[in-house]
């Protein structure tokens, strides 16, 4: 167990320097800022200047030395366009994107696994088979067209909610949070839902299938003739069951939201760090962009991580596979 | 095909029996009427793509054609030299229905025309994994959980990040998300494939090992890379529309699906739902009708699932 998980440690490190090396040249040689952040008035010297300035002249591999030494340091460079140091920016427009994504797996699975239950329990029904169907466009639809809909129907037809931004935000622990607030929770509603979509349709297939292989088990059979009540049966000793591949997959998929959330936060005005990259890609702003990338990338590897860690902790079956 | 020649009646009771693979495969297909239909979708909708040029009411290229005085008009309204504009007009009075068909050409060229390149390159890859076996399948396998385990909007990000904007970049960035996919379901079948006794015969004949991977194994790979890859190429649709939504997919002057709904975005909060509403709906029915054949697809190809 223990030379797995420091192999697996070992693996994780070097799959983080290869993608700063990637992320880095890729950055650096393609596209040039200086075209982007000087004014086109300005002479050759004022150039040669800002080109200093901004460490561009020295060769590619010393640029990426003084960058990992940095980055080591918590330091990634600052970005060209607010003057600020590029770690800063995410960090305060994180806080945005983290309550975003928790709220969609909160309701990821406060909605998806009743269906799913539902749907499982009651496969033939009209019910069940609507829910299967409804959680294919679920899958399917891409997610901005459903956040353009939402838009659309909530907040111009109805105006039953606000269309943009974060709302009303209250401090917890030095930071700005938007669900402490009534008119937070409003603003978040439907981003959160938008987000979280596919990840209901997701939790209900997962959980429909799991109860329709548990169904037809002995230990079922066992409970139900043991005269327990149809509820306890399903609730205690199914669910316990198929909550294995689910909490799984929704760890996973708690960093493919953070991803995703960059077409919800366009979408919805967002200010979170998925508006962030956008707005950075879109005027080259280069140390944004690739402190964005290395804080995904290190966020997906820890994640990898720990999620197959609680495998093997949820799991005895894949601990003794890892001991051979 | 030339199995479609093939069942002479010498006798019609078993000049029934005798059907072809291929009629076959057609009369299961055909046992879903959802299936039939979103077929015929597809065949449309390809249709329309490439015939854009010859149906469309008006080339929204050519900026002579347009008049700025038509723009943001309402579905059904006439424009100022009598054309009747169906789905309303862009905010530079641009026909959205010749928008919404040139926009297909766009989407789907790039979303096919990605996945067949991905097709190919991941195909190649898990072939020579499942052949080659040991250190090559290894880290070829690595690297395709590796990228995998990576959501595909993240890795698209990344490369239009690190490559910047543009119709080549959008594409390369689908190949570098979907190849994995392929790679991956090629190997698994080849894997199966390789332990069949038409492959030790072919060994046994000592054919060089080109040939008995890509003559004999190959084609009796297909039928779930074909799956697979109706799927992918919906996917891929999907992910150049988000793409372009963003703003970092294809250039404004050509306008995708994606990028037409993000040019009717901003006219959305004020009423002027059709921008955004109709390419929408195009997109929505191309991906779903693509996703449903390869629904049935899977069902009739799965031989698992055969009764």
């Amino acid at each position: 167990m223990t030379t797995w998980m420091l192999r697996r440690l070992i693996q994780a490190v070097f799959v983080m320097l290869a993608m700063t090396v990637i992320v880095f040249i890729g950055v650096n040689v393609i596209g040039d800022p200086v075209e982007i952040l000087i004014s086109p008035e300005a002479d050759q010297a004022e150039r040669a200047r800002a080109v200093i300035a901004l460490g561009l002249d020295k060769p590619l591999w010393e640029q990426y030395w003084r960058f990992l030494l940095g980055a080591v340091q918590g330091d990634l460079g600052r970005s060209f366009v607010f003057n600020e140091p590029a770690l800063k920016l995410i960090a305060q427009r994180m806080p945005a994107t983290l309550e975003l994504a928790l709220t969609a797996v909160l309701m990821s699975v406060v909605i998806g696994i009743p269906l799913g239950l539902y749907a499982g329990l009651k496969p033939d029904s009209i019910g069940g088979r609507l829910v299967m169907g409804a959680s294919i466009l679920g899958f399917s639809l891409p997610s901005f067209w459903i956040g353009l809909m939402l838009i659309m129907v909530f907040a111009v037809q109805l105006g039953w909610l606000p269309s943009t931004g974060r709302g009303q935000t209250a401090e917890l622990f030095g930071v700005q949070w938007s669900f402490l607030t009534r008119d937070g929770l409003a603003h978040m509603a439907m981003p959160a839902f938008n987000l979280a979509l596919g990840n209901i349709a997701l939790v209900l297939r997962l959980t429909r299938a799991g109860v329709r292989e548990n169904l037809p088990m002995d230990y079922v059979k066992f409970a139900r003739a043991k005269g327990l009540s149809p509820n306890r049966v399903v609730f205690v000793h199914v669910l316990k069951n198929i909550l294995i591949p689910i909490v799984t997959v929704v760890g996973l998929e708690i960093g493919g939201l953070i991803a995703f959330a960059v077409v919800t936060e366009s979408v919805f005005a967002w200010p979170g760090m998925g508006k962030l990259i956008i707005d950075s890609i879109n005027v080259l702003d280069r140390p944004v962009i690739v402190a964005y990338l290395m804080m995904i990338v290190v966020l997906f590897i820890v994640i990898n991580l720990l999620v197959d860690l609680l495998y093997t902790v949820l799991d005895p079956r894949v601990r003794l596979e890892t001991r051979e | 095909m030339s199995a479609a020649a093939s069942p002479e009646p010498q006798d019609a009771v078993v000049a029934v029996k005798q059907e072809t693979p291929f009629a076959r495969f057609v009369s299961e297909y055909c046992e879903s009427p959802v299936a039939v239909v979103s077929f015929i979708a597809v065949v449309l909708i390809v249709g329309v793509a490439l015939l854009a040029p010859w149906i469309s009411p008006q080339n929204p290229y050519d900026l002579a054609q347009l008049d700025i005085m038509d723009g943001r008009l309402a579905p059904g309204a006439t424009s100022m030299d009598g054309m009747v504009f169906w789905l309303g007009t862009d905010d530079q009075g641009r026909d959205m229905l010749s928008g919404i068909m040139y926009g297909l050409r766009i989407s789907l060229g790039v979303g096919v025309g990605s996945a067949a390149i991905a097709c190919v390159i991941g195909t190649a890859l898990g072939l020579i994994a499942a052949f080659a076996g040991g250190k090559v399948d290894t880290s070829l396998m690595r690297l395709v959980d590796l990228q995998l385990s990576f959501p595909a909007i993240l890795v698209a990000l990344m490369i239009l990040a690190i490559l910047g904007k543009g119709v080549m970049n959008v594409m390369l960035a689908l190949v570098i998300v979907e190849w994995a996919r392929f790679a991956r379901t090629a190997r698994s079948a080849a894997l199966v494939e390789a332990r069949r006794e038409y492959m030790e015969a072919a060994q046994c004949l000592a054919l060089p090992k080109w040939r008995l991977v890509f003559r004999h194994m190959l084609p009796n790979c297909m039928p779930p890379i074909i799956v697979i890859g109706t799927i992918l190429v919906a996917r891929a649709i999907t992910l150049e529309a988000t793409l372009s939504f963003l703003g970092l997919g294809v250039p404004i002057t050509e306008p995708s699906l994606g990028l037409l709904i993000a040019n009717g975005y901003q006219y959305m909060l004020s009423g002027k739902y059709w921008i955004s509403f109709y390419p929408g709906i195009a997109l929505l029915v191309t991906i779903m009708a693509i996703n449903l054949v390869g629904d049935q697809l899977r069902d009739v190809l799965n031989p698992r699932l055969k009764r």
